[in-house]
C-alpha cells in the first residue's frame, strides 16, 4: 500500500514539475515576447517605448540569461509569488485567484460528488431493470455527446432568459449591488446563482457516469466469479452486490481520469454564466494577455487536480483490498 | 439411485439460429461412481455439465428428462434450481482459476456465500478448515485474496467450497486442464478421496485429457460433435475400444512411460462437423476411416455387450437404418 | 499432457458459432458483415454521422446567401433563411454548413492525431515493455493529470494564431492518452497470450505473427478507440471555439455559439443562433457513440444480445 501511494506521488510531484516547467518555457516560446505584445496594448507617450520595454524587461527578468530566470521562477514559486496580475493591476496573481477560487470549488465539488453518487446509482440501477435501461442508455449516451458551451447556453436560454421562465439570474456570482455578507439575501442570491452551472457540470457528468456504471455491472454480471456464484445458488442480492462493489474500482480509476474533463467543462460554464470562478478568471486572463495571471492559474488548477487525485488514490486503496494487501490494484 | 439423463437437448440460441450443443444424449451414473466425459473441445462436454445445474440465458433444453436421487431434476427452472445447486447438485466450473471474488477474501466470501443460503457459517467453518488441511492448503489462505493464490491452490479452495454441503451430484469441469502434470495427479487423488469420504455420491469428470480419467474414473463416455458415441467400464474404454473415433483417440495417446513428444499434437486429421446445422448422418463420416453407406443415417447408440454402447454402424448388427432414432 | 483438440482455450471463450474459425479471414470478413448489417445500434449511429459528414459536403449546394450576405437582422428561421438570420442578418444556415465543415474537419485531425501518437507509443511501450514502457506509461501519466483544455488554453493564450489543422494537432497532443492507455493494455495482453504461446509452438518468426495475428485483432480495436477520439476531439474543439482560442476569421460550431452568446442571443432570444449547432455536435458525438457501442458488441461476441 505504501508502495502504490509512493508511486503516485512521484508521480504528481513529476506532473507538477513538468506542468510547472511548462508553464515557464511556453511563453518564452512564442514569437515575439510577452512583454512586446503587452507594450502594444497600453498607449505609451511617443518617445519612452524603449525606456518602459527596458524597464519591464528587467523588472521581469527576461534581460538574463535563462536558467538564472528558470531558477529564480522556481525561487518566487516556493515563496508562493505568482507575479502581478495585470487585469487586475497591481494585485499579485495570488490574491486575484484567492478571490476566485471559492466559487469553483463551490461549482465543482457538489457536481463532482453528486453527479459521481446519482450516476452510478442509476446506472446500477439501469442494469437491474430493462425498462430502466431503455431511458437511461440513451440519454446518458445524450449527456455525454452534449458539448458543455451548448448544455449552459440552452439552460440559460430556457430557464433564465425566459425560453421557459425567468426562474433563475443569467449571469455573475450573486444579485449585483448585494454585498458579500451572510445574510440570507445575499445566500439566496449565491445559491440563485450557483444553481444552473451546476446542472451543467451535473446533467454531463452524470450521463458518463450511469453509462459507465451500467456497462460495468453487466460486464461484471457476465464475469466468471458471478456464474460461479449462481452455479452455488447465490441469491441475486448477494451477486449484485459484488458487482456492484467490483464495478465501483474502475469507477473510481474513472473519476481520477476524468477530472481533467470536469475541469475543463467548469471554465466553460462559467464563462458562459459569468460565473466569477478561475474559468471565469483564466478566461479573462487570455482576453487581456495578463500572462502572469495564466500562468498563475495554470499552476493552481494543477495542484488543485493533483490534490484531487491524490485524494481519489487514497479512497481507492481504501475501496480496494488488494492494494493493501501489496498488489496493486489498478 | 445417482444420476439418469434421458434424452437430453440443449442448444444455444444464436442470431443465426440455434446450436444443439447436446443432442439426444441418454445415459446414467451410480452412486458411488465417478462417470469421465470426454470428447474434443467444442463437443458439447461443458454444456452438458452446466445443464445440469445453472442454464446459461443463452441457453435452452429442447427435450428430454433429468432425474437424481430418483425424482426429476428441473434443470430448464431456474427458480426451481436453486435450491438445488450446491446443496444437491455442485460444479468445479472449467474457469476455477477466475471463480472467485476478486475483492474479496476466501473465508469472507465463502461465509457471505454461505449465510446467503442459510447456513452459519461458524458451524461450517471447522469442517472447512478440516478440508482446507484435507487437500494439503494452510487454513490461513481463508485471509487470503484469491490473486495471492497460485493456480493450483485455486483449483483446491474451489474444489473444497462447491463440495462444502456434500452434494449428491459434483460436475467437475476441466479441474486439471490448467494445472502442471504433478498438480494434475494430486487433484485427481483428491476426487478418489472426496468420493471415498462421502463428500460427494455421484460425480461426473469432465476432461479433453484422457490420461485423468484412467487414473480417478470408473466409467467414460465420450462424445463427439454433441452426440454420444461410446459408454464402457474405464479399462473397456482404454483397452477395447469399439467406436472408430475413441479407437483413435486411445491410439494417440502415449504408451505408459514412453514419451511421444511429436504424437501428442498429431491428434486426428479434420475437424468436427459445425452444430449449427449438422449434416445428416453419422457426424463422424468424414474423419472415419471405416465410413461405408449405412453411415449416411444416423447411428443409434445401443447396448453391444452389458455396460458398454456405442454409436457406430459397424456395432448396430439387427437395427435397421430407418430404425435408429430420426432427430433432429 | 494428451490433448484432444490444440484450441481448448480460444474454443471456450465463446466461439459464437459452432465450428467457426476453419477458414479464418474470409470467414471472418463475412461474419462481420453478417453481424454489422444486423446490429441496430451500429447501423443508427452510422447513418446519423454519415447523414451529417454528408451534409458537410454537399451542403455548400444549398447555400443561398453567402457567409458575409447581410439581411435582416434576427429574422426568425423560413423558407428564404432556412435557420433564420443571426443579430447582424447573416444567414445562420450559412454559418452553420460551413461550420460543420470545420468542425469535423478538426474532429477529425484530433481523432486520426491521438489515434496515430497513441497507438505509436502504446504498442512500443505494449509490445518492448521493461524501462521503456515504464517511461511512457509515467508521461502517459502526467499528461493524463493535466486537464486537457486548461492545457489547450495556455499554449493558445500564448500562441495568437491557429488554424483549423493546428487546432486537431494540438487536441491530439492532449488527448492521446486515452488511446495509448486503452492499446498499451491491448497490446500486453495479446503479446503474453496468444503471439509468445504461438511461436513457441509452431517456431515461427515473432514479425510475421504480429502481421497475421496482432494487427487484425488490434484493428478492429484501434478503430474503436478511433471513433471515441473522433466524437471527444469535437466537443473538445467545440468548448476550445467557444473560448474564442479557435482559428480567427473561421466559422465553426463553437464559434457559433460564442458568437451567440456574445451578441445576446439569449436576453433577444435569438434560439436558432445556437440551437442548431450544438445540436449538431450531440448528434454527430452520439451517433458515433452509439456506433461504437454497436460496433463494439459486432467485434465481441461475448456482448452481443439475443
Ligand atoms: N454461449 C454460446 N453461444 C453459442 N454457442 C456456444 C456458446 N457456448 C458454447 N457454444 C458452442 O457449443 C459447443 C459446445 O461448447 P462446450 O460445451 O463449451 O464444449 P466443450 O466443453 O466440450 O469444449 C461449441 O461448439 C461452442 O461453439
Ligand atoms: S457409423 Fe460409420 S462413419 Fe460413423 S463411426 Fe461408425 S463406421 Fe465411422
Ligand atoms: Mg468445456
Amino acid at each position: 500500500m505504501r508502495r502504490y501511494l509512493l508511486r503516485k506521488l512521484l508521480i504528481y510531484i513529476l506532473t507538477f514539475f513538468i506542468a510547472a516547467t511548462l508553464d515557464w518555457v511556453l511563453p518564452r516560446l512564442v514569437p515575439g515576447n510577452p512583454i512586446q505584445q503587452l507594450l502594444a496594448k497600453i498607449e505609451l507617450q511617443p518617445g519612452t517605448y524603449n525606456a518602459t520595454y527596458k524597464l519591464y524587461m528587467h523588472s521581469f527578468g527576461f534581460d538574463r540569461p535563462w536558467w538564472d530566470q528558470y531558477l529564480s521562477f522556481w525561487k518566487a514559486l516556493f515563496h508562493g509569488n505568482l507575479g502581478i496580475s495585470i487585469y487586475d493591476f497591481p494585485k499579485p496573481v495570488t490574491s486575484v485567484i484567492a478571490d476566485y477560487v471559492l466559487f469553483t470549488l463551490a461549482l465543482l465539488i457538489p457536481a463532482i460528488l453528486l453527479a459521481y453518487y446519482a450516476g452510478n446509482k442509476v446506472g446500477a440501477m439501469a442494469a437491474r431493470r430493462k425498462s430502466l435501461d431503455n431511458t437511461v442508455l440513451p440519454v446518458g449516451y445524450l449527456l455525454t455527446a452534449t458539448a458543455y458551451p451548448w448544455l449552459a447556453l440552452l439552460l440559460a436560454f430556457l430557464l433564465a432568459a425566459g425560453g421557459i421562465g425567468h426562474f433563475f439570474p443569467i449571469s455573475g456570482g450573486f444579485a449585483y449591488g448585494l454585498l458579500p455578507n451572510w445574510d440570507w439575501a445575499f445566500v439566496w442570491s449565491l445559491m440563485t446563482h450557483w444553481f444552473l452551472p451546476f446542472l451543467t457540470l451535473f446533467l454531463v457528468a452524470f450521463g458518463g457516469w450511469a453509462i459507465g456504471m451500467r456497462n460495468l455491472i453487466i460486464y461484471e454480471l457476465e464475469s466468471d466469479y458471478t456464474h460461479y456464484l449462481e452455479a452455488l445458488g447465490a441469491p441475486s442480492r448477494l451477486v449484485r452486490k459484488y458487482a456492484y462493489r467490483n464495478a465501483m474500482l474502475p469507477q473510481l480509476t474513472g473519476l481520477a481520469l476524468q477530472l481533467g474533463v470536469i475541469v475543463g467543462g467548469a471554465i466553460v460554464t462559467e464563462v458562459t454564466f459569468a460565473y466569477p470562478g478561475l474559468g471565469y478568471l483564466i478566461f479573462q486572463a487570455v482576453g487581456n494577455d495578463d500572462y502572469f495571471l495564466l500562468q498563475g492559474i495554470f499552476l493552481f488548477i494543477i495542484v488543485g487536480v493533483l490534490a484531487a487525485n491524490f485524494i481519489v488514490d487514497i479512497v481507492y486503496v481504501i475501496v480496494d483490498p488488494r492494494t493493501r494487501v501489496g498488489i496493486s490494484g489498478a | 439411485m445417482g444420476l439418469k439423463v434421458d434424452q437430453l437437448r440443449i442448444c444455444y440460441r444464436t442470431l443465426r439460429g440455434d446450436v444443439t450443443a447436446v443432442d439426444d444424449v441418454t445415459f446414467d451414473i451410480a452412486d458411488g461412481e465417478i462417470m469421465g466425459l470426454a470428447g474434443e473441445s467444442g463437443c458439447g462436454k461443458s454444456t452438458l455439465g452446466n445443464s445440469l445445474i445453472r442454464m446459461d440465458v443463452r441457453m435452452r433444453q429442447l427435450g428430454g428428462r433429468v432425474e437424481l436421487d430418483g425424482a426429476e431434476l428441473p434443470i430448464s427452472d431456474a427458480r426451481a434450481m436453486r435450491d438445488y445447486r450446491f446443496k444437491v447438485v455442485s460444479i468445479i466450473p472449467q474457469y476455477a482459476m477466475s471463480a472467485l471474488n476478486p475483492t474479496r477474501r476466501v473465508g469472507k466470501m465463502v461465509s457471505e456465500l454461505l449465510r446467503s443460503r442459510g447456513f452459519d457459517y461458524k458451524s461450517a467453518l471447522p469442517e472447512f478448515e478440516r478440508r482446507v488441511k484435507l487437500v494439503g492448503l494452510d487454513a490461513d489462505i481463508l485471509k487470503r485474496y484469491p490473486i495471492e493464490l497460485s493456480g493450483g491452490m485455486k483449483q483446491r479452495v474451489v474444489m473444497i467450497v462447491s463440495t462444502l454441503l456434500n452434494p449428491s451430484l459434483l460436475i467437475a469441469d476441466e479441474i486439471t486442464s490448467a494445472l502442471d502434470v504433478s498438480t494434475q495427479r494430486a487433484v485427481g487423488e483428491m476426487l478418489l478421496e472426496f468420493r471415498d469420504r462421502n463428500f460427494v455420491k455421484t460425480t461426473m469428470v469432465i476432461t479433453h485429457d484422457l490420461s485423468i480419467l484412467a487414473q480417478v474414473a470408473d466409467t467414460i463416455l465420450i462424445m463427439y460433435a454433441g452426440k454420444l458415441a461410446e459408454k464402457a467400464r474405464t479399462d473397456v474404454v482404454i483397452g477395447s475400444p469399439l467406436h472408430p473415433y475413441t479407437q483413435l483417440l486411445i491410439s494417440s495417446l502415449p504408451e505408459v512411460g514412453v514419451r511421444h513428444d511429436e504424437h501428442t499434437l498429431v491428434g486426428i486429421p479434420g475437424r468436427p462437423p459445425p452444430l449449427l446445422n449438422p449434416p445428416s448422418g453419422c457426424r463422424f463420416r468424414d474423419r472415419c476411416p471405416f465410413a461405408f453407406d449405412r453411415c449416411a443415417a444416423d447411428p443409434p447408440f445401443v447396448e453391444v455387450q452389458p455396460g458398454h454402447s456405442v454409436a457406430c454402424w459397424l456395432h448396430a448388427d439387427g437395427v435397421s437404418p430407418a430404425g435408429g432414432a430420426e432427430q433432429c | 499432457m494428451t490433448v484432444l483438440g490444440t484450441d481448448e482455450a480460444t474454443a471456450d471463450r465463446g466461439a459464437p458459432v459452432a465450428g467457426a474459425g476453419a477458414g479464418a479471414p474470409k470467414r471472418r470478413r463475412f461474419e462481420f458483415l453478417y453481424f454489422a448489417l444486423r446490429n441496430k445500434k451500429l447501423i443508427i449511429g452510422l447513418s446519423v454521422v454519415l447523414l451529417f459528414v454528408l451534409f458537410a459536403i454537399f451542403g455548400p449546394l444549398f447555400v443561398q446567401h453567402p457567409l458575409t450576405a447581410y439581411g435582416p437582422p434576427r429574422h426568425t428561421p423560413s423558407g428564404t433563411y432556412y435557420f433564420g438570420t443571426d443579430y447582424f442578418g447573416l444567414d445562420v444556415f450559412t454559418q452553420f454548413v460551413y461550420g460543420l465543415r470545420e468542425s469535423l474537419f478538426v474532429g477529425l485531425i484530433g481523432g486520426c492525431g491521438a489515434t496515430v501518437i497513441g497507438m505509436t507509443l502504446g504498442f512500443i511501450s505494449g509490445y518492448k515493455g521493461g524501462l521503456i514502457d515504464e517511461g511512457l506509461n509515467v508521461l502517459c501519466n502526467v499528461e493524463l493529470t493535466i486537464p486537457g483544455l486548461v492545457l489547450l488554453i495556455l499554449i493558445a493564450g500564448f500562441l495568437h494564431h491557429t488554424s483549423p489543422l493546428i487546432e486537431g494537432l494540438l487536441i491530439a497532443c492532449t488527448t492521446w492518452t486515452w488511446s495509448m492507455r486503452a492499446i498499451r493494455a491491448q497490446t500486453f495482453s495479446l503479446v503474453s497470450r496468444d503471439f509468445v504461446g504461438l511461436a513457441r509452438l509452431s517456431g515461427e518468426k515473432s514479425r510475421s505473427i504480429i502481421v497475421r495475428e496482432i494487427a487484425p485483432n488490434m484493428s478492429s480495436y484501434l478503430f474503436l478507440v478511433f471513433i471515441l477520439l473522433f466524437g471527444g476531439s469535437i466537443l473538445v474543439a467545440a468548448s476550445f471555439d467557444f473560448l474564442g482560442l479557435g482559428p480567427a476569421g473561421g466559422m465553426s460550431l463553437g464559434i457559433m455559439m460564442m458568437n451567440a452568446a456574445d451578441w445576446s442571443a439569449l436576453p433577444l432570444h435569438t434560439w436558432w443562433w445556437f440551437v442548431p449547432p450544438g445540436a449538431a455536435i450531440t448528434c454527430v458525438v452520439g451517433g458515433l457513440y452509439l456506433a461504437n457501442v454497436g460496433l463494439d458488441e459486432v467485434f465481441n461476441p461475448k456482448l452481443r444480445e439475443l
